[in-house]
């Protein structure tokens, strides 16, 4: 059956079926992974059993199996789970596109917010709600529409036999830029109500998401994670520059096309289902390796912490000042800060 | 033009036209990488001789003409198959911030795994071998930019040994690599090369050419002006066609192979 | 032997330096043109408007002030525009030579690398929690932030593990840009007076602004300049390399500081009077180089002349545009300029990149 885990400079190497299944773990990130995924786990149970209505924990655990009072079931089933479980699933979805972006990029501050998706996102939602006036999903819709657009422009622009990472972040950044000026156009002209409930719809809200939402975010994810994960590999050795790729049998161009639809989808999805929300994508990933001491950008720990720190943050917007709800986005917003204080103090430490 | 024989080697260019973007480099260019023979490559400054090494490597593909590996256009294999017969040290590669000098010897072992399958037995020993046989076995649990610039293209050297490929393809590697090591990694070809293994390396250094080379084909201007044995093709002649440079030919006293003297250039006044 | 190089051959430094304008008579000549086309296209912006007025009547408010409507326009509202429309063209596009040229990235920009949105974060928090209104008060404020924002770019996009190439410098101005603009908008989300009031600025906009408030904001562009001018020779050198220059015997360090300063004032002056307006930094220099040719002292003059042609031609763009209405100038300018960065981007041979 499996043969020994042996540790060796090249992790503890595992296998099973007589070498038909083989591979090797890296134990810190193993064990990084699963304490991310346990606070995003508590963090979790804590947003189930908090807030206007206070439910004991061993009620949250009846009602999570159906065994709890019809009225506690409502409160944590109905009202609550959905919000905690997508601040978890999304915050992973953000963390692993943002893997993706900064790995493709070979930049760690390659990330989706800032290379021309989440502008065009909004670009498309602030179409549909001060042009055309639609509903929640209608501009769940155009936010979506508009991300694709945009990444697609952006991919366009940037092609040039090939993409080289430097070129999609400068095209990135400009695209971002007109779409940017664009939205400003458009928030000028809309009426002050309407411009005001726009801006929040920026600032990104889990607020009011139901059991459907949570239901079709689910689904999507669960079509792109594993896509990403046959990825892993092909996009590790990627870094290591596009010759060097090819010639271990990478097909370079074709990879990277993938896994930017792949990010792009990642990011669509969290836009579509509560709004542009920054900064996870940025910092999840550099977190991770951090933490995980790891080499370049990987998948599954950039995941985990995204889970870990959009489960905060939402927790945050809930609770830090209630009773009045922040959007999601503006704690997000201040971790980017955070993180830029960080890497100052970080910067002139090394010097 | 070829002949037949050529065909009998595993890996050659047929009537080749490549080069970069609207810029052609070499026109109908047909050489073959000769079986079992250390080959090395030497030119002056783009002559063509990197364009010639990409396009046997797959990275480059040829506008005219094809590149035949096994008997089959390279282009028709899916790339993980070639990867497994024909390994590659590129001129520039970029180390993944932070990996240690295992992981990244590591990472040649690629074409011989799959999503399953991402660890063997063979891969480790083909690992841990690779590090012996460039000597940074005592490097491997360091951080590849921490190390020097020679270390460092030890590690790639090490990469591709790794990936165990009977056709070894090197464009400068003696790149950063002070003269100690130099010697050292041509010695290391020259073992591979007696092993089994076909090594074609793109060289600025003739006389490491002449000393250490079986095949020697020299370029200019995108063409292959000479081929064969140094000691047979080796002459002041080819030098000074090949780089423009006058020179004495001696026999080099410990190889007994060609040794490049130059005469120096003309000298230069600069003042009045 | 073969040639031996002789006296007749000796090395000529050429008068020719790369530019369009290959000699230095030719470069004053060409500065002397787009002074006059600045004169045109300022006096095009006293005529433009929601009321198109004739040259003639333009000319003679000024010089000829009689109490007519038209007068009134061009003096209440189209000369201080105007006015702003220079400084603040003048002040970004330098604010954007100097970046470029201490940072030898060609991408630098105030409006990219986030020191507009500092200045901007700046003044809002003065504006939205401390009451403060008038430029007379804030300027503090703007430049406050923009000093801050600059050096913490500098920290994170040059000088740390980040650094290396100018695509990080970017990135790193462009993230905390990021952070910063996100920050104030929300802070104006508080309060719907504020952020009605502060939509329309926030697009970055050459209205608004009293003859006061340009007495306050144009005194501190003007020291910007001369500190600029100041560090011009000093730049030539730092553009071949930090070692180089310190070589040659130019003290990087001080030049760093006096860049960093005269920076500081350029862009946190032009922010506090007209709003975050990007890419004029960007392009400017850009266009003042390709004429002009690498010598620092001409890129200078010549974007000082260049920066507020565009701004006022951008302007003038924003008023015909959607007219009665008017496109705010910082928009226009983002329309012009990122196409111009994308294209910069796709430059076969991208120097410095």
């Amino acid at each position: 059956m499996s043969a020994p885990a042996q540790a060796s400079v090249f992790g503890y190497r595992v296998s099973a079926f007589g070498g038909k299944l083989s591979g090797r773990l890296d134990l810190r990130s193993v064990a990084v992974c699963s304490v991310l995924l346990g606070i995003a786990l508590v963090i979790g149970l804590l947003s189930l059993a908090s807030g206007d209505y206070a439910v004991p924990l061993g009620d949250v655990l009846k009602a999570l199996v159906g065994q709890a009072e019809p009225s506690v079931q409502m409160v944590v089933v109905e009202w609550r789970l959905p919000r905690a479980a997508l601040a978890s699933l999304l915050g992973a979805a953000l963390g692993l596109s943002g893997a993706i972006f900064q790995s493709i990029t070979r930049n760690p501050l390659g990330s989706p917010d800032i290379i021309g998706f989440e502008a065009g996102a909004y670009s498309g939602a602030l179409l549909v709600m001060v042009a055309l006036g639609g509903g929640t999903l209608t501009v769940a819709f155009g936010a979506l529409l508009g991300g694709l657009l945009s990444a697609a422009l952006v991919y366009g622009l940037a092609w040039r036999r090939g993409v080289q990472g430097f070129r999609l972040i400068i095209v990135g950044i400009g695209v971002s830029a007109m779409l940017t000026a664009f939205n400003k156009f458009m928030l000028l002209r809309a009426q002050l109500e309407v411009a005001m409930s726009a801006a929040m719809w920026d600032a990104g809200t889990l607020n009011g998401l139901g059991l459907d939402r949570l239901a079709l975010a689910g689904m999507i994810l669960l079509m792109l994670v594993p896509a990403c994960l046959l990825l892993a590999r092909p996009m590790a050795q990627l870094e290591m520059g596009d010759d060097a790729a090819r010639v271990l049998g990478v097909a370079a161009e074709r990879t990277r096309i993938l896994l930017l639809v792949l990010g792009v989808a990642l990011i669509a999805t969290v836009t579509a289902t509560a709004g542009p929300i920054g900064f996870v994508a940025l910092v999840a990933p550099q977190l991770a390796r951090r933490l995980t001491r790891s080499a370049g950008v990987a998948m599954i720990p950039a995941a985990a912490m995204g889970a870990a720190l959009l489960s905060a943050a939402d927790y945050l917007a809930q609770h830090a000042f209630a009773p009045t709800q922040l959007p999601v986005g503006v704690v997000t917003i201040s971790l980017g800060g955070l993180y830029f204080a960080w890497l100052l103090v970080a910067e002139a430490r090394r010097q | 033009m070829m002949d037949d024989s050529v065909h009998k080697n595993r890996l050659y260019a047929e009537d080749v036209t490549i080069g970069y973007d609207r810029r052609v480099i070499s026109t109908g260019l047909s050489v073959a990488i000769p079986d079992g023979a250390f080959t090395v490559i030497v030119g002056a400054n783009a002559c063509g001789k990197s364009t010639l090494l990409r396009a046997l490597a797959r990275l480059l593909k040829p506008s005219a003409g094809r590149v035949v590996l096994d008997g089959k256009t390279i282009a028709d294999y899916p790339a993980r198959e070639v990867a497994r017969r024909l390994g590659l040290l590129p001129q520039s590669s970029i180390a993944p911030d932070g990996i240690t000098v295992a992981d990244l010897v590591a990472r040649g072992r690629y074409p011989h795994q799959s999503f399953l399958q991402q660890w063997s037995d063979a891969d480790e020993s083909a690992v841990i071998e690779a590090m012996a046989a460039t000597r940074i076995t005592e490097l491997s649990h360091r951080a590849v930019d921490e190390l020097s610039g020679g270390q460092r293209q030890r590690v790639w050297i090490a990469m591709v040994l790794a990936q165990q490929t009977p056709i070894l393809l090197l464009d400068e590697p003696t790149t950063y690599l002070d003269i100690t090591h130099q010697i050292e990694l041509m010695e290391l070809l020259s073992a591979l090369n007696r092993d089994g293994k076909t090594v074609t390396a793109v060289l600025h250094d003739l006389n490491q050419a002449c000393r250490y080379g079986t095949h020697l084909i020299a370029m200019r201007d995108g063409a292959v002006i000479a081929e064969g044995a140094p000691r047979d093709i080796v002459t002041a002649e080819l030098v000074e066609a090949v780089f423009g440079l006058s020179c004495v030919i001696i026999d080099d006293p410990i190889a007994h192979t060609p040794l490049v003297i130059p005469r120096g250039l003309p000298a230069m006044s600069i003042t009045s | 032997m073969s040639d031996i190089i002789t006296s007749q051959q000796s090395v000529r430094v050429s008068a020719k330096r790369p530019g369009l304008a290959e000699t230095n008579a030719r470069r004053w000549f060409w500065l002397v043109v787009l002074v006059l086309v600045l004169l045109a296209v300022a006096l095009a912006s006293l005529m433009i408007g929601s009321r198109d007025i004739g040259a003639r009547t333009a000319l003679d408010a000024l010089f000829a002030y009689d109490d007519s409507d038209e007068h009134a326009i061009v003096r209440a509202l189209r000369l201080p525009r105007t006015i702003l429309g220079v400084g603040v063209g003048v002040a970004l596009g330098m604010a954007g030579a100097l970046m470029q040229a201490l940072t030898r990235n060609p991408l630098a920009d105030p409006g990219l690398l986030g020191v507009n949105a500092g200045a901007y974060f700046a003044v809002v928090l003065g504006v939205s929690l401390f009451g403060l209104s008038g430029i007379g008060s804030y300027i503090w404020f703007a430049l406050a932030g923009a000093i801050v924002t600059t050096i913490v770019v500098y920290v994170v996009g040059v000088v740390g593990r980040f650094s290396g190439t100018p695509v990080r410098l970017t990135l790193a101005g462009v993230a905390i840009g990021a952070v910063l603009s996100g920050v104030s908008a929300g802070i104006t989300l508080l309060d719907p007076t504020s952020f009605d009031r502060l939509r329309q600025w926030s697009a970055g906009s050459l209205v608004g602004q009293t003859d006061a408030g340009l007495l306050v904001v144009l005194p501190f562009i003007a020291c910007g300049l001369v500190a600029a001018f100041l560090v011009a020779r000093p730049l030539n050198a730092i553009a071949l390399g930090d070692d180089l220059a310190l070589a040659v015997g130019v003290s990087v360090k001080r030049t760093r500081i006096v860049v960093i300063a005269a920076t500081t004032l350029l862009a946190g002056a032009a922010t506090a009077a007209a709003g975050p307006i990007g890419f004029v930094g960007l392009m400017v220099p850009h266009l003042a180089r390709w004429i002009g040719g690498t010598d620092q002292r001409w890129i200078f003059a010549y974007t000082m002349v260049l920066g507020p042609i565009l701004l006022l031609v951008a302007d003038i763009a924003g008023r015909l545009v959607m007219r009665p209405a008017e496109l705010q100038v910082g928009i226009v300018t983002a329309f012009i300029g990122a196409p111009v960065l994308i294209a910069l981007a796709r430059r076969r041979k991208v120097s410095g990149l």
